[in-house]
């Protein structure tokens, strides 16, 4: 953006307008790659997220609202890459990209990046990114467990001139749709990209015409400064001190070995330092954090305790991150890192949370499921004569809150994806379920106990399939808080021949053959329990066993809830309760 | 004498107008709601429209009870039946959370999981029987429901969209054993495929249906008490209106009709003022609602949500709706920002204008501030404002962070609120592919008509049109809508697999189902009108596109041309080297009813020979940055013809309409107000 020697004063009014202003051509932008978009990820799972970059420095402008948060912090890296690369970018030309290493996160995230020109200066970067379910590589759908290189998990693409001055570099596709399952699916993605970076370019021209590039510009740089004030006024009411937070992961899906998150947060005035340094190595297998996707989780996890923060810059500002080149967290080509976005990130928001959850215990809830399982079936289709790629990712349950229960079946906090209901997959693909229910007795118990996790049952009808999951928490429960349960574990098992198998590594598996009438059963956690069950309302467990959410038995295991079955059903055994609970004073009356 | 009444019920007010086409006879009243039960307002605001009740001919009434009773969740005990292995459908929902950002928030299904049972069945998505319904499993699950004392029953199978040969079956046996008015199947709400939705749908429908029975068959004996003789029908959502017993039926249908009434007042207005496409703009205290009428036609959508994991698929008139209204709080953001709600005072304790223990600053004190309002005369407001204290507050909330006075401070209140409601227009006009400065708009509500012209200026409207009487547009809609039914059918095929006689005979059955439905209303209709459209997507996508179908043309080409030319349009983007897929076929199936003649409102009261006699007073207004002296008229006096320019200030009953300088107004035949708005 162009320096303005005499700088106009900043009307309020008008500041307030251009951030409006500026959200609704992003939002714009997020929803038409969405209506678009051939894959479901995309396009019901809202698998992607559109942006305005900085012209000189990449940093974001603004960034779409309802974009997947994981994307939050991860664009301007892909921008800052393009641009790296390609410098003099100019008028008409877009650059693709999925590096991990280079400002990205799996290799299904796949970037596009396209210079902004007005009255023809270069004004900004407009780009977005879209989760694409397939982009080669040696397990359909891209979560490759057993995979040690990233080679083996896709087409790696760093950044490169697709378009130049608007005329297409087919060969360039040519390339990259010859190493990709159902390439035409591929197109249509790719078509959809393109035309959301249309969307932006429209209004954000109409905006210039309307305000000038030059008051724009100025306002741009108005809106950052107010948002790392902003910022910063957040960091100041958590209160200084040191905190430090260890989570692991299960396992790289080759070597049995927890993988540690070891995190050390520092307050000190508005001020906010992250340091990952004691996490693991790096792994053998595909656990391994992009550096961009470390960083989006921390920005992620502050902002759903600070949701006021908007995307932009400036809240990147105060906040300082140490992530060791040594450490699993960021990782250097080639290692595999098909778990990066989905299941690494979402333990380092578990980190963030515990360590804030002894800074700003009222705000923070307990650890959700923290697991997506995703969740592959390929095979061939004989009915369709075609090949199928069946991909599911699960909800589960979120913490208890320091203000309520937690959601039953939410989708991960880096996302905002919805699940596929059972009868478009039944119609899609030759699968049927046998359930899809609460996975009772999943949530951990609390004040507030966690929400349920979930579990599904899926059969191959006929034909022969192959199988993965690449999920975590199936050894390490998500934890409670201040007293509250940990919750229950994940589970999978697949029946083949009618023989039961689970995964060694529990949710880690793949090249699961299955032929007609094998099952597959995935379960989630509940999230955890926040404060002591001993001091839940017995009414409120009462009711919990009544709707079937957990048992009678784990109603005076965990909560020292008795209950009877009185004249008009189950009740209270109060002084059965009473005697249990001895000793546990209600949070209310401990306050 | 034959009077037809509309009898709107708000959140604040009942309004009720009844009109006397022959005679040209128009009567309104504005009553406070009594929320508890609807029926009492309703009573009360027909006694004061004060007509001979023998002479009523139709009544036609738009009832928030169902609304009220999903959102509050104090609805009927429900029982849900569903196919082994999926109870929990309704609760799972799409695995999503309240917000984006915020791990909080909690989620109580319409059914509880005690009283969802599940049955052995099962179809495929062909709809083909894979396992037999298990009859004697049903009958002891609708023993065991009725034994847990549920009221109403909703019935869910999955693919029951493809066949719902198991529903029926188990609706037969239910009622058998179990004779019981409130029984719902999902593939009769809706024969459309997603069960979470299908199934949400049906479940709203069974748990507000034993209230709106007991609503509508109270009403009608209190009215036939009172000694009104005739029929009584019920506002949909799809802006159509049906029989009061259709309504026992389909109750869903009842949700959200409030604002669809509007929108049809709207577009009869407008189309009749010579204005096709317009955006309907309805400001209350709270809340902001677009709707888009193109072509004369409002636009119908089927996505909405009525709350977090409460989908309702029917169709709905398509009204966007955003936090903003006069009760719109205005505060200053960590980030030194000055916001716009969308947090707002309510009517309790309301603006700080209307003295009754609001402290915070919002919309209306800012409209108070700038003259736009009258400082003396404030609706609902005994006395004057109290306005060094508005002032004041002005000073301390809003000016003191941003260094501005109490007017600087009121203006920029105002102007960002009017940029977010000119946000979600262009939102919502350009989400759908419309330029909005193609467009009217058509300001009503009670603060509406206060922002409009500032609206289209930000907007580049060039029209803006006032309806006579703003307030009551939405019992005006009551007596214009037509009688409507509205079907579906998922088909879900590729177009190339589809035969054109098969499309054909779910059209006319469609159509035939609607004549029937129309034919049991006994609503008194003229002609019957039937429109199709078709969802169609590419193959591997999930979202759909809908397109007016010929019913004459049902050919491969047709529908493929009519996809590839949404694409165009809507996206700019040409994918017709994709597989085309038909998802789902929908008919609207209409009774046009009697028209109105809108002169008959507007004469019913007197005017004077010019507009100069109308102006009752003058004061200073503040218009972009000046005080200007801008005279006030009575609204309700202007003659036909009248022309004036702005500024200008419009006072009527219920509302103040605002004309900025440079607005050139005219009166209309029927008496809309319409604004250029250069």
């Amino acid at each position: 953006m162009l320096d303005n020697p005499a700088l106009p004063a900043i009307d309020p009014a008008t500041l307030a307008v251009m951030q409006n202003a500026l959200r609704q051509i992003v939002d714009e932008m997020d929803i038409a790659l969405e209506k678009a978009a051939f894959n479901p990820v995309m396009s019901e799972a809202r698998d992607r997220a559109n942006g305005i970059y900085h012209p000189v420095t990449g940093e974001v402008v603004a960034q779409g609202d309802t974009g997947l948060p994981i994307f939050v912090g991860v664009m301007q890296y892909a921008v800052q890459s393009a641009l790296a690369a390609f410098p003099d970018m100019e008028e008409g030309d877009v650059v693709i990209l999925n590096d991990p290493y280079c400002g990205g996160t799996h290799l299904m995230d796949v970037k596009l990046v396209r210079p902004f020109y007005y009255k023809g200066k270069r004004f900004a970067f407009l780009a977005n990114c879209g989760h694409w379910t397939d982009i080669g590589g040696n397990v359909p759908g891209g979560f490759g467990v057993k995979a040690t290189e990233v080679i083996q998990e896709g087409v790696r693409i760093p950044p490169i001139m697709l378009y130049r001055k608007g005329v297409l570099q087919e060969g360039i596709l040519d390339i990259l749709f010859a190493n990709m399952r159902v390439p035409e699916e591929r197109q249509g993605d790719l078509k959809a990209q393109v035309a959301a970076l249309n969307v932006g370019e429209e209004r954000l021209t109409a905006l210039l015409d309307k305000y000038g590039d030059g008051t724009v510009t100025r306002y741009i740089d108005e809106l950052n400064a107010r948002a790392e004030q902003q910022m910063r006024a957040y960091i100041t009411q958590i209160p200084d001190g040191s905190y430090h937070f260890e989570t692991s992961l299960d396992s790289d899906g080759i070597v049995l070995e927890p993988i540690n998150v070891v995190l050390q947060m520092t307050v000190k005035g508005d001020r906010l330092q992250f340091d990952f340094t004691g996490s693991s190595k790096p792994v053998k297998g595909p656990l391994n954090g992009s550096i961009s996707a470390t960083f989006a989780a921390v920005f992620v996890a502050l902002k759903h305790v600070f949701p006021e923060v908007p995307i932009n810059a400036g809240i990147f500002r105060p906040v300082d991150m140490i992530v060791p080149e040594d450490t699993f967290l960021n990782a250097k080509y080639p290692r595999a890192v098909s778990g990066s976005s989905a299941e690494v990130s979402l333990r380092v928001v578990d980190a963030v949370f515990g360590c804030l959850a002894q800074a700003v215990p009222d705000r923070v809830p307990a650890a959700c499921f923290g697991s997506v399982a995703n969740f592959t079936i390929s095979g061939y289709d004989q009915k369709r004569d075609k090949p199928f790629i069946m991909f599911r990712f699960s909800g589960g349950g979120y913490g208890g809150h320091p203000i309520c229960d937690g959601l039953t079946n939410g989708n991960a906090p880096i996302s905002a994806a919805r699940t596929s209901p059972v009868e478009i997959i039944e119609q899609l693909y030759p699968l049927t379920f046998d359930h899809y229910r609460i996975r009772e007795g999943s949530a951990g118990a609390g004040y507030h106990r966690g929400g349920f996790g979930m579990e599904f049952q899926i059969r191959l009808r006929e034909g022969e399939a192959v199988s993965s999951v690449l999920g975590d928490r199936g050894r390490f429960p998500p934890y409670g808080l201040h007293g509250g349960h940990d919750a229950e574990k994940a589970d999978v098992e697949y029946v083949t021949s009618g023989i039961s198998y689970r995964p060694e590594h529990v949710t880690k598996d793949e090249g699961i053959l299955m032929a007609a009438g094998d099952t597959a059963r995935v379960a989630t956690p509940g999230g955890g329990g926040w404060g002591d069950p001993m001091t839940r309302d017995p009414r409120k467990v009462l009711r919990d066993v009544m709707m079937g959410y957990f048992s009678r038995e784990a109603a005076k295991r965990d909560y020292g809830v008795v209950l009877r079955d009185g004249a008009s059903g189950l009740e209270v055994d109060e002084d059965a309760t009473r005697r249990i609970r001895n000793g546990h004073t209600s949070l209310k009356e401990a306050s | 004498m034959q009077f037809h009444v509309g009898v709107d019920v708000g959140g604040t007010f009942t309004d009720t107008i009844a009109i006397d086409a022959d005679a040209g006879t128009v009567k309104l009243s504005k009553v406070p709601s009594t929320p508890p039960n609807q029926a009492v307002g309703f009573l009360n605001g027909l006694r004061q429209v004060d007509i001979p009740y023998e002479a009523v001919s139709w009544l036609v009434h738009g009832t928030t009870v169902g609304t009220n009773a999903t959102l509050e969740r104090n609805g009927a005990v429900c029982g849900l039946i569903t196919t082994r292995g999926f109870r929990d459908i309704i609760e799972l929902a799409r695995r999503e959370r309240p917000q984006l950002f915020g791990l909080y928030g909690e989620f109580e299904p319409l059914i509880l999981r005690k009283n969802r049972l599940e049955v052995t069945e099962r179809l495929n998505a062909d709809g083909e029987v894979v396992v037999p319904l298990d009859e004697d499993g049903l009958r002891d699950a609708i023993e065991e429901l009725k034994a847990n004392g549920v009221e109403a029953l909703m019935i869910g199978f999955l693919h029951a969209y493809a066949n719902p040969v198991h529903e029926q079956r188990a609706l037969s046996i239910a009622r058998e054993i179990w004779p019981n008015p409130y029984i719902t199947t999902s593939a009769d709400i809706l024969r459309e495929y997603r069960e979470v939705e299908r199934f949400g749908t049906a479940a709203v429908n069974a748990y507000i249906q034993p209230l709106i029975h007991r609503y509508v068959t109270r009403l009608k004996s209190d009215l036939k008490e009172a000694g009104v003789p005739r029929n009584l029908a019920i506002m949909q959502a799809n802006g159509g209106i049906m029989s009061a017993d259709m309504a026992c039926d389909r109750s869903v249908n009842t949700v959200l009709s409030g604002p669809a009434a509007g929108v049809i007042a709207a577009s009869y207005i407008s189309r009749m003022a010579g204005f096709k496409n317009v955006m309907t703009c309805d400001l209350g205290g709270t809340s902001f609602d677009v709707g888009m009428i193109v072509n004369g036609t409002p636009v119908v959508s089927s996505d909405r949500d009525l709350g977090f994991n409460l989908p309702m698929r029917i169709p709905v008139i398509d009204i966007h709706t955003i936090g903003a209204g006069g009760g719109s709080i205005a505060h200053i953001n960590e980030a030194g920002i000055l916001q716009v709600g969308p947090r707002s005072a309510g009517a309790v304790p309301g603006p700080i204008s209307y003295g009754r223990g609001g402290e915070k600053v919002t919309v209306t004190d800012a409209n108070v501030v700038l003259g736009r309002l009258s400082s003396e005369k404030l609706l609902s407001v005994e006395g004057g404002v109290d306005m060094p204290r508005v002032h004041k507050a002005f000073d301390e909330q809003v000016g003191a962070a941003l260094g501005l006075d109490a007017i600087s401070a009121a203006a920029a209140t105002l102007r960002v609120v009017n940029d977010s409601m000119a946000g979600a227009i262009r939102l919502v006009s350009l989400q759908r592919g419309f330029d909005p400065r193609e467009f009217a708009i058509f300001s009503f509500g009670g603060a509406g008509p206060l922002h409009g012209t500032a609206l289209a200026r930000e907007l580049g409207v060039p029209h803006v049109i006032v309806p006579y009487v703003p307030g009551i547009t939405c019992a005006l809609g009551c007596i214009v809508a037509d009688v409507r039914h509205d079907f579906v059918q998922t088909v879900s095929r590729l177009i190339d697999e589809v035969s054109e006689s098969d499309l054909a005979d779910v059209l006319k059955t469609h159509r035939a189902e609607g004549e029937e439905r129309l034919k049991a209303d006994q609503v008194p209709v003229g002609a019957i009108e039937v429109t199709h459209f078709a969802d169609m997507q590419y193959e591997g996508q999930t979202y759909t596109l809908r397109v007016a179908l010929n019913p004459d043309d049902l050919s491969t080409a047709a529908l493929k041309d009519a996809l590839r030319q949404a694409y165009l349009d809507r996206f700019s983007i040409d994918l017709s080297n994709f597989r085309a897929k038909l998802i789902n076929l929908r008919t609207a199936v209409t009774g046009r009813r009697q028209a109105l003649d809108l002169k008959r409102i507007f004469n019913a009261s007197p005017k004077k020979s010019s507009a100069a006699e109308a102006i009752i007073g003058e004061r200073e207004v503040w218009f972009d940055g000046a005080w200007l002296k801008t005279p006030i008229y009575a609204r309700d006096e202007l003659p036909v013809g009248a022309e004036i320019m702005g500024p200008a200030i419009f006072n009527q009953m219920d509302t103040t309409t605002v004309a900025e300088p440079g607005n050139r107004i005219t009166v209309d035949e029927v008496g809309n107000l319409i604004i250029e708005v250069k």
